[in-house]
């Protein structure tokens, strides 16, 4: 195990699993029932130590930083490390990902990865993998709350519902949520790592069971569904119905309503339900993992994100740096050396006697030229992104970089080597 | 038919995936056009701030604001839309009670397709077909939404038989049919999952909307450090990198080693644009955005992509 110093430290009060039992017998068998408080800190502890205390993992963040990645390779990394069941529960992989998870084409079901994929990686736990289907999920919400079978069938055929719940209500952060709720209560692993779907706004999956509530407790919502019930106007709803039918058409509106009226059965078991769903986020077993890069507008919006987190008193546990370059790029020595090849390149090229023709020395001079241009070049992109990172650093418990990666990541040993580099 | 060049659309909407410089390519985009003398409307589709403050200005709403000389930006807002559109065609009396209204248009539109999204296009399509500009450039929703926006209309068409939105899709399709005055733009990094996502959206654009993909940007290009004899050379240098270092006096191999990772970075992207090329074919022009190693973010950065843009138009 990688995990070294703070990792895991008293973490395992009141699980079962017996490798975090071994840890925290590493650890000085520091097992009071208190979780010890977040570091104060910001960036002290390890993912290691992390994944071992919770129990749902959150991995978000901006889009196209590499975020179902990460999720994927800290699962694999807890499912190697600490052992028991674990799941990560992608929305939207990247094909060869997908195939290395075996994920290919399975809907909902969650597979287990065999413990070959992991190559010479013995792993002392199970890991498994599911993804997101929001077409069948919805369905099998609707099949839990309708109230009889008859409404049931009726909503499952209404044109309406088919076209909506590809994309209601933020359909997709919702039921990612959903979903997650529903694998937690069923008990049947040790952790669950979820990846979130990439939102316009970075915070809509946090508010949707809380939106999916107010929705079908809006006073609107019966309001317009009035008449189509009664066939008795209210005056109030009258001029707005008049106007909505001039603009969307009687027959138009007549479907709408009675999609809201059929779903509206459905009312107490979604408001329950979705109370639930804010409960668990904000339980002290979840924890989030921002996941960004280190360029301008990804920052941005993970700090963004830090900050909301902050603001409805949810533990921001981690922030995940994806593709950072190295730090050699940093280093002074190094620019220095880089700024006398590019201003004396032909020089150090006839020193080193390239060719005995001496036909080589301009090309080589060319070479030499190149690299330290190139080097230059992204040592500023170096600096700017260390300055980045300085400032995101304040805030999380964790904070691991994962540096650019020369390949794409297409398999699961690409997945632990990834997992390595952000772990301790 | 031969594709027209993007400045000579009317509306051209500039999508892609999260992440991979959509906005700052619509920015660049209308300030190009700009500079050639058009009086563009940029706007703004999922109102976060961004495309504003490209040209180092603060946020705009949906009257919008001139930012730079001859680029106006507006921020798309559905309420504002409807607000317009019922001022524009029904002269209904609701000024004072047009809060609760949209309201509850918002809950309309949540739940029945196209409808929040044909309050985004229509107001886009009417701005072309008032001329009030000579360019709209849209920076669109992301690749995921893009369809279900550009194909609203047909949508609405399919679903709405009466009413006065539905009299109102046609003019709108044709102005977005219509691959002379239309175009669609995706940008897109040569990375796995960008590419991927160009290809598929490529896909649906054609069969689902009636929109033509004008040409697709790849942004982020990494310059090519060494021709193929050049990096036989490199290896060599790489050898003797403690001769090198001696001579220079000071650790050459982090500065060998960096060049080798761009190197390696290059290599692994130059394999998804050789997919996104194949894929691609011949449906639309490719155009390359190198990566920018001085800023990331503002209107020197807006100036410098529009820049590499002309070029790649050949202007």
């Amino acid at each position: 195990m990688s995990g070294t110093g703070t990792g895991g430290r008293g973490a395992a009060a009141g699980r079962t699993r017996a490798a975090a039992r071994s840890r925290s017998k590493e650890n000085g068998g520091a097992t009071t029932g208190e979780r010890r408080p977040p570091a104060r800190r910001g960036g002290e502890g390890s993912l290691d130590g992390l994944l071992a205390a919770k129990e749902i993992v959150i991995s978000c963040g901006p889009g196209g930083v590499g975020k179902t990645t990460t999720a994927a390779a800290a699962a694999a990394m807890a499912a190697c490390h600490h052992g028991g069941k674990v799941l990560v529960l992608t929305i939207d992989p990247a094909r060869r990902l997908a195939d290395a998870l075996g994920l290919q084409g399975l809907g909902n079901a969650e597979r287990r990865i065999p413990d070959e994929a992991f190559g010479r990686t013995r792993p002392r736990g199970e890991l498994w993998a599911a993804m997101l289907d929001t077409k069948q999920s919805w369905d099998a919400l609707v099949r839990r709350h309708a109230p009889d079978a008859r409404t049931r069938d009726a909503i499952l055929a209404n044109p309406l519902y088919r076209n909506i719940s590809a994309r209601f209500v933020q359909s997709h952060d919702y039921i990612a949520m959903e979903r997650l709720y529903e694998l937690h209560s069923e008990g049947d692993y040790d952790l669950i790592v979820v990846d979130t779907p990439p939102t316009r706004n970075a915070l809509d999956f946090l508010d949707a069971p809380q939106r999916m509530a107010d929705f079908f407790s809006s006073p609107l919502l019966r309001w317009l569904t009035v008449p189509y019930r009664s066939r008795m106007m209210s005056l109030a709803s009258k001029p707005f119905l008049q106007v909505a039918d001039r603009i969307l058409g009687t027959q138009f509106m007549g479907d709408i309503a009675e999609f809201f009226i059929l779903f509206q059965s459905m009312y107490d078991g979604f408001v329950t339900r979705a109370d639930a769903v804010t409960r668990l986020l904000s339980d002290r077993r979840t924890t989030f993992m921002v996941v960004s890069t280190l360029e301008a507008t990804p920052v941005r919006e993970a700090e963004y994100f830090a900050a909301a987190l902050a603001a409805r008193s949810l533990p921001l546990g981690a922030i995940v740096l994806n593709k950072v370059l190295p730090p050699y790029f940093r280093d002074r020595d190094a620019a220095h050396v880089a700024e006398r090849l590019r201003a004396n390149a032909r020089s150090f090229a006839d020193g080193l006697r390239w060719a005995d023709d001496g036909s080589g020395e301009e090309t080589a001079a060319r070479v030499l030229t190149e690299v330290a241009d190139s080097f230059l070049n992204f040592g500023v992109v170096a600096r700017r992104e260390a300055e980045q990172q300085a400032e995101l650093a304040a805030s999380p418990e964790v904070l691991a970089t994962v540096p650019f990666f020369d390949a794409d990541i297409v398999d699961m040993e690409g997945l632990l080597r990834l997992g390595a580099m952000m772990w301790s | 038919m031969p594709t027209p060049s993007l400045l000579d659309l009317r509306l051209v909407f500039v999508t892609g995936k999260g992440g991979v410089g959509k906005t700052t390519t619509a920015a660049a985009l209308a300030q190009l056009a700009a500079r050639r003398g058009k009086r563009v409307l940029a706007c703004e589709v999922d109102a976060k701030g961004d495309l504003a403050s490209l040209f180092e200005s603060e946020p705009t709403d949906f009257a919008g604001r001139e930012v730079v000389p001859g680029v106006h930006v507006m921020s798309m807002d559905t309420e504002a839309s409807l607000r317009e559109y019922l001022k524009l065609n029904l002269r209904v009396p609701v000024a004072g009670r047009i809060g609760p209204l949209a309201k509850a248009f918002d809950f309309v539109a949540t739940a029945a397709p196209g409808v929040r999204e044909i309050l985004t296009v229509g107001k886009l399509c009417y701005e072309v077909r008032e001329r009030n500009y000579d360019l709209v450039v849209v920076d669109a929703a992301a690749s995921g939404h893009i369809v279900s926006q550009l194909a609203a209309p047909q949508a609405i068409n399919d679903l709405v038989k009466v009413g006065l939105i539905r009299s109102q899709t046609g003019w709108m399709l044709d102005i977005l049919s219509d691959p002379l005055r239309t175009g669609l733009v995706v940008v897109t990094t040569p990375e796995e999952m960008p590419v991927n996502e160009t290809l598929e959206l490529a896909g649906r654009v054609s069969s689902e909307t009636t929109v033509r993909l004008s040409a697709v940007v790849v942004n982020r290009v990494l310059p090519e450090l060494f021709g193929r004899h050049e990096e036989a050379v490199f290896d060599q240098l790489f050898a003797r990198v403690d001769e090198l270092s001696k001579l220079v006096g000071g650790d050459a191999e982090p500065v060998m080693e960096g060049a080798r990772l761009a190197v390696t970075m290059r290599r692994t992207r130059a394999g998804h644009l050789q997919r996104l090329r194949e894929g691609i074919g011949t449906a639309a022009p490719i155009l390359y955005l190198p990566y920018l190693f001085t800023r990331a973010y503002g209107l020197r950065t807006t100036r410098q992509v529009a820049t590499s843009l002309a070029e790649e138009l050949g202007l």
